[in-house]
């Protein structure tokens, strides 16, 4: 018995010291660990303004020609002129403005569009971005070679460099002096919280909170045209059934002054009937198709309803196409082969085969 | 549903072309094809003090029958068995009857889901949290469900020692609950040259606000022993495919308002606001909260991201885009009445709203239902609180006239929010972002309320 005690007090003193030690270096003991230089490698990935973070590598204007137009190019364009997806990143910018480091046509309210290379002051932005979130269905999938290939890319594009450039970590900081909006910015205002950028401590504007005859006529300088009057679906079902206002049916015209006022529409609870359908739209969102195909729009690839008008009840050849990709049937623009499930494919060719209605 | 609403044919465009000469020409043609005089002569009418005999019927009228039989036949559930509670592993829903309260998108306003928004149905809320099913989304590269378990923070840098956490070693540390609003920089931004969309939903419902829970991130980057006097910058990134970042200023984080949340109104986060970690920057715009948090970095100069060089930054008319605006400057709507609702009746209403302020509190609200002309002071509800919604509220009896309803938040620093002529004179109409200037709602005879802006 004494003897178990005494262990036990030993073991308790141990433990304490233990404890002592831990506090000595830490508030918060046993709360989080050393990351180790290979964890901070994997996730450390970030280039700043000043390069810093930018690993050793090279790309070539051909090769990154060659990784744009199966990589890129399906959202972006050929050239990166296309808007149809996103902005267009390319066009714009002028060798005055690659002299002068500022974009002239960001004045020009004529000018179709703020492409990215008429803004983007950093040439870091541009690395950093590709090599972090680039193709935007596989991200981080390029190898460093391939992201300095693509950069070199838009960069001749945009009359940057020559159409032989190889652009590299030795001379990046060169094409950082070429960058036609590398002057362009400024953060003199009051909308950074801090002083870091000096900026201004005056907001903009300086308003003040009149009660009585603030203006003398009040007059309407703009509003919704008639046509636009249903464009986002019928306000009546946007709002709550009950209430001091309900929503305007704008599938009809507007109520005439002295008509009756509207009945409040019974508040009629919407059945979510389960349907192939709901399924195959989810998979559509899930799987990305509609980043490229609109249910009744074409974007890059084919709307949804003529693919299945084209196709109506050719269910097994849709789910084979799905998994296969292909390009010529719609246009020169390749589907990639898609990594999704037999039975995904299926829900999704069968929805198509049948109208692909909602 | 309208299952075949028109892909074309509205104002809206893609983001970067918000404000595109086609869009704004269109606008202009058709108010000059004569929609335009009659708005303005049906207004100037009514203003000029010519009674306009507003024959609407009464909302709730007496039947001939009596009574109403709402009353005099008693219901089903007045009579019957109700339901039991809920089945185990249930998790609550609103009342089939609320079908309607979702968020939306705004047609043609993007081409892909990912990459998109989703707006908050402000039109239908009240008080000053969002439900967490109804905030907002926007996403840049689409969200994801991540395995919390599998979740790391990683803090590098200029830290004495880079650190990792385990989502279970962030829950231990001591927790600050907070009420915040979060608004998109791009809030509002299909508005700036001219009115392009109907409802409070799409004009400002890319804004919520949620009580979040989470630690503030001063107490991890001390864990870390981050230098807090060189470190001037942190570097927030996701842990998605964009693995978003954006720079935040030390001073911000050392004042202790900036924190790593992982609860949401009581609960985690939802999977659309970055289960389970992210950022909340009070105040700032939203697109600095980011999502799935996986990494900080602590440095000596700001990060220039995507979203900080070649979106989110502000054309101002001189040519020079403003890089690196952040706060969300003082702002409110009218939510009730608002754009695309339509009054029942003459009479009583209680006129309802929402203000914020990225620099602090509100501190007073301004209401007008003369176009501006006549101002009252409306009721503040409580909780009001720093860099978060405030719900306001006015009484007022409509007439039947044709009139325009506005407010105007101050915010305790005194800063008070503009007109679109104050902000437009110094900001022109291409900045995209940043756009708080004074909303305007047109009710019109006919009890139907309209999105306008007043010269």
């Amino acid at each position: 018995m004494f003897k178990l005690r005494k262990a036990f007090a030993a073991t308790a003193l141990l433990a304490l010291m233990g404890t002592a030690l831990a506090q000595s270096d830490a508030k918060y003991p046993g709360v989080g660990r050393a990351a180790t230089p290979k964890e901070v490698a994997a996730w450390d990935i970030d280039v700043r303004p000043d390069f810093k973070g930018l690993p050793a590598g090279s790309g070539t204007v051909a090769k990154g020609q060659d990784i744009w137009e199966a990589k890129c190019a399906l959202c972006h364009g050929i050239f990166g002129e296309s808007g149809e997806v996103f902005s267009p990143l390319v066009g714009g910018v002028t060798p005055e403005d690659i002299k002068k480091g500022r974009v002239a046509n960001l004045t020009n309210v004529n000018y179709p569009g703020r492409t990215t290379f008429m803004k983007v002051p950093t040439l870091s932005t541009i690395w950093d971005y590709i090599n972090r979130a680039m193709p935007w269905n596989a991200p981080k999938s390029l190898t460093t070679d391939d992201v300095y290939s693509v950069v070199a890319f838009l960069l001749n594009l945009n009359g940057i460099v020559p159409d032989d450039f190889t652009l590299s970590d030795k001379n990046i900081r060169e094409v950082q002096g070429r960058m036609p909006n590398r002057n362009g910015m400024t953060t003199k205002h009051a909308m950074w919280p801090g002083n870091e950028f000096g900026g201004t401590a005056k907001p903009d504007t300086s308003n003040v909170a009149c009660m009585k005859d603030c203006v003398p006529e009040v007059k309407l300088a703009s509003f919704l045209p008639e046509f636009a009057r249903n464009a986002h679906g019928n306000l009546a079902e946007q709002n709550r059934a009950v209430g001091a206002q309900h929503g305007a049916d704008t599938t009809r015209p507007e109520a005439k002054v002295g008509a009756p006022a509207l009945v409040a529409a019974p508040a009629a609870p919407k059945v979510e009937a389960p349907s192939g359908a709901k399924a195959a739209l989810a998979l559509l969102q899930k799987n990305g198709c509609t980043a490229c195909h609109g249910v009744n729009n074409k974007i890059v690839g084919p709307a949804f309803t003529d693919v299945a008008k084209k196709h109506a009840g050719k269910a097994d050849y849709l789910a084979g196409k799905i998994k296969s990709g292909g390009s010529g049937i719609w246009g020169a623009v390749p589907m990639p082969p898609q990594t999704l499930s037999e039975a995904e494919a299926k829900t999704i060719a069968a929805w198509l085969a049948s109208g692909a209605g909602k | 549903m309208n299952q075949d609403r028109p892909v074309s044919g509205s104002l809206r465009k893609a983001p970067e072309g918000f404000l595109s000469r086609d869009g704004i020409q269109r606008v202009v043609t058709e108010a000059k094809s004569g929609r335009r005089d009659f708005i303005r002569s049906a207004f100037a009418a009514a203003a000029a003090g010519v009674a306009v005999p507003a024959a609407m019927a009464q909302s709730n009228p007496v039947p001939t029958e009596g009574g109403d039989t709402n009353i005099l036949n008693l219901p089903e559930h007045s009579k019957g068995l109700g339901q039991g509670v809920a089945p185990d592993g249930s998790y609550g829903k609103p009342s089939k009857f609320e079908s309607d309260v979702q968020r939306r998108q705004s047609p043609g306003l993007t081409q892909t889901t990912q990459a998109s928004v989703s707006f908050a149905p402000l039109q239908s809320l009240f008080g000053i949290v969002t439900p967490s099913g109804l905030h907002f989304e926007r996403h840049h590269q689409g969200w994801w469900d991540i395995d919390p378990s599998k979740h790391r923070l990683m803090i590098n840098g200029m830290v004495k020692e880079a650190k990792v956490f385990t989502l279970d070693e962030i829950m231990r540390l001591p927790a600050v609950s907070r009420f915040h609003f979060i608004e998109c920089g791009a809030n509002t931004a299909v508005e700036w040259g001219n009115v392009a969309v109907p409802t409070a939903q799409y004009t400002h419902g890319m804004i919520s606000c949620s009580e979040f829970t989470g630690v503030p991130l001063i107490t991890l980057l001390e864990l870390a022993g981050a230098d807090l006097k060189n470190g001037k910058f942190v570097l927030a990134e996701g842990a998605d495919g964009s693995s978003m970042t954006r720079t935040i200023p030390m001073s911000l984080i050392k004042s202790g308002e900036v924190f790593v949340a992982y609860g949401q109104n009581g609960e985690m986060l939802r999977p659309e606001q970055g289960y389970p970690l992210r950022l909340v920057v009070p105040g700032v715009q939203g697109v600095s909260w980011v999502k799935y948090l996986r990494r900080i970095e602590v440095g000596d100069m700001p990060y220039a991201t995507k979203d900080e060089a070649i979106h989110y930054i502000d054309l101002q008319p001189d040519g020079l885009e403003r890089q690196y605006t952040s706060i969300q400057e003082c702002k409110s709507v009218v939510t009730t009445p608002s754009g695309g609702q339509v009054l029942l009746d003459k009479g009583f209403y209680n006129i309802t709203g929402l203000a914020w302020s990225g620099r602090g509190k509100i501190k007073k609200v301004d209401v007008s239902v003369d176009g501006g002309r006549n101002w009252r002071t409306a009721r503040l509800e409580t909780p009001v609180l720093s860099k978060a919604l405030t719900r306001f509220n006015l009484d007022w009896i409509w007439d039947g006239k044709p009139t325009i309803v506005q407010s105007r938040a101050m915010d305790d620093t005194g800063f008070v929010q503009p007109t679109y002529k104050q902000l437009r004179a110094v900001r022109g109409t291409r900045s995209i972002y940043h756009n708080n200037a004074i909303q305007s709602w047109l009710v019109q005879e006919n009890g139907e309320v309209k999105n306008v802006q007043v010269a």
